[in-house]
């Protein structure tokens, strides 16, 4: 592994990584009313700005002037930072996602990424399990009954799908041997070949992560920690202003951050078809230098990537309005009597598979 | 206890594999959001995109001029009579001397009423009319307001304009006193 400066250029892609996540997780807000409205026969937003693109920009004017309210008996210092536990963590485990691979310009090298660290996956996996107490902080802090049950449902609901979340993710280690993600990103390339993404190899392991990557969070389906008809609204019933707004905006920031984890573990993450191949012919045909056709490269990787992930976020936004809500034991039954075997069942064969030398 | 003999026993097969999977459910219905996905869109942008009427649209109310641009109302009140949300109420005057470019006969209405909050556009108004003065435009609607009172509509609201000057001082609702006051204004002039 490559030593790191602590602060320096790299410190710029940190707030660049930053910056992006948080400008993505903006526009999803967007995203998602105006695909919502498409899936719905509607034209959706369009009187903020062109085409409403400015509407977040209008939603947080909205949400920063509405009144700031505490219920009665709140426990005040947790009734705030809960929601700033939720985006907390779900800013910090976007920090080790490779958005790229390293581009060189003379001796100075630029990860693309946040921070390289070789326990990159256990990191991602540590924080995302954190963001549960956001919402259980919250919900117990309202003094609130209905939000109580709410956050106790979010609680138990979460930690179910993490145990099947973390056992489908076993297998995916079991093939690489690394936690480090750029790691498993790069071994997903392979030179004159580009099936070699974890998604051929883990086809069961890739259903059952992405069922468990809704629980986390908390979408529809899985979006019982919310819930209108029986809590009145759910953890954060009590609500109100930029509280509920935190809520709302680390619900995209977690999309974000769980399509970015998807794409880089069974997508095969900055890797697309024939790189190798356009990196070549770009180095004997047209003459480039190595270094700077490899830099084109990396380029393009990342504009693949991030397609990768604007296609998983469409296609949490599709599901959400298509499909209804679970029942509360449906929820937990297909959790613990469908998924958890199954991946054991995932484990089992990827291991067998690997001893008979097929992947 | 059965009360009928109606009651019918439900059967309830047990489900397929393929429905206990719940995944091709899941993906017929994933495919139908996106079919309508790309489909026209049922909605319009309101204010600047209008739909178009269909013919037999029966819209806001107007009262016609004739060709000399005299009103042809003549406060017969048979549309108030044909109206069955009675939504109408008028005021008729006698036309005095003076006033023959004004009003087309010696009867005239003062007051010209319409209830919007009341009225079902249902026409018979346009129908009952043997003057022709009341007509249901086939191209506009009784716009939104916020007050009740806002709704209902005066001469200075139905009565075609000639132009915005006359209108500005023949088209006021106007009780009959106000109009007796207005006419030797307008006598005098």
């Amino acid at each position: 592994m490559i030593e790191l400066p602590a602060l320096g250029w790299q410190s710029i892609v940190i707030f660049v990584v930053f910056a992006l996540s948080l400008l993505i997780a903006t526009y999803c807000t967007y995203a998602e009313r105006v695909i919502a409205a498409f899936l719905q026969d509607r034209v959706g937003p369009d009187r903020a700005g062109p085409y409403g693109l400015a509407q977040p920009l209008a939603d947080a004017v909205k949400m920063f002037t509405k009144e700031e309210f505490f219920p009665g008996g709140a426990n005040k210092a947790l009734f705030v930072f809960g929601p700033c536990l939720a985006m907390i963590t779900a800013l910090m485990s976007s920090a080790v996602i490779p958005f790229g691979n390293i581009m060189n310009f003379g001796n100075n090298l630029f990860f693309l990424q946040g921070i390289e660290v070789n326990i990159g996956m256990l990191w991602v996996f540590g924080v995302v399990s954190l963001g549960v107490y956001g919402v259980m902080i919250g919900g117990w802090a309202s003094n609130n009954k209905f939000s109580l049950l709410g956050a106790i449902r979010a609680a138990s609901q979460n930690i179910s799908y993490e145990l099947a979340m973390g056992m489908a993710l076993i297998a995916v280690l079991m093939i690489s041997g690394t936690l480090s993600l750029r790691e498993i990103t790069l071994q997903q390339s392979v030179a004159g070949e580009w099936h070699a993404w974890n998604i051929v190899k883990q086809p069961l392991g890739f259903i059952i992560f992405l069922v468990c990557a809704f629980a986390e969070t908390n979408r529809t389906p899985f979006d019982l920690p919310e819930c209108e008809t029986e809590l009145v609204g759910g953890y954060h019933t009590e609500y109100s202003s930029m509280k509920l707004g935190l809520y709302l905006f680390s619900e995209y920031v977690n999309i974000f951050v769980v399509s970015a984890v998807m794409s880089v573990l069974y997508f095969g993450g900055f890797n697309f078809p024939f790189q190798y191949e356009l990196r070549d012919w770009f180095v004997s045909n047209q003459g480039w230098e190595l270094a700077s056709a490899q830099n084109l490269i990396t380029l393009l990787g990342t504009v693949g990537l991030f397609l990768k992930i604007f296609a998983f976020i469409f296609f949490f936004m599709w599901i959400r309005w298509t499909l209804p809500r679970f029942r509360y034991d449906q929820l937990m039954r297909l959790g613990w009597t469908i998924l958890i075997p199954l991946a054991v069942f995932n484990i089992v064969l990827t291991g067998g598979l690997i001893l008979a030398g097929v992947i | 206890m059965q009360l009928t003999n109606r009651a019918k026993v439900l059967e309830k097969k047990p489900m397929t594999l393929a429905e206990r999977a719940y995944l091709p459910a899941i993906f017929q219905g994933l495919s139908i959001t996106m079919r309508h996905f790309f489909m026209k869109k049922a909605t319009v942008r309101y204010p600047e995109e209008v739909r178009p009427f269909s013919n037999t649209f029966r819209g806001l109310h107007v009262l016609k001029r004739d060709e000399q641009g005299r009103e042809r109302c003549t406060a017969c009140g048979l549309c108030a009579v044909a109206c069955p949300a009675e939504a109408i109420t008028m005021v008729a005057g006698e036309r005095k001397k003076g006033e023959e470019g004004l009003y087309r006969e010696e009867k005239y209405a003062i007051s010209y009423e319409i209830n919007m909050l009341r009225c079902i556009f249902c026409g018979l108004c346009e129908e009952a009319c043997p003057k022709a003065a009341v007509y249901l435009q086939p191209d506009k609607m009784a716009p939104p307001r916020y007050e009740r009172d806002e709704f209902i509509y005066g001469k200075d609201r139905l009565v075609e304009a000639v132009s915005p000057d006359e209108r500005s001082v023949r088209g006021i609702q106007l009780t009959p006193d106000q109009a007796t006051t207005l006419r030797g204004k307008l006598q005098q002039a």
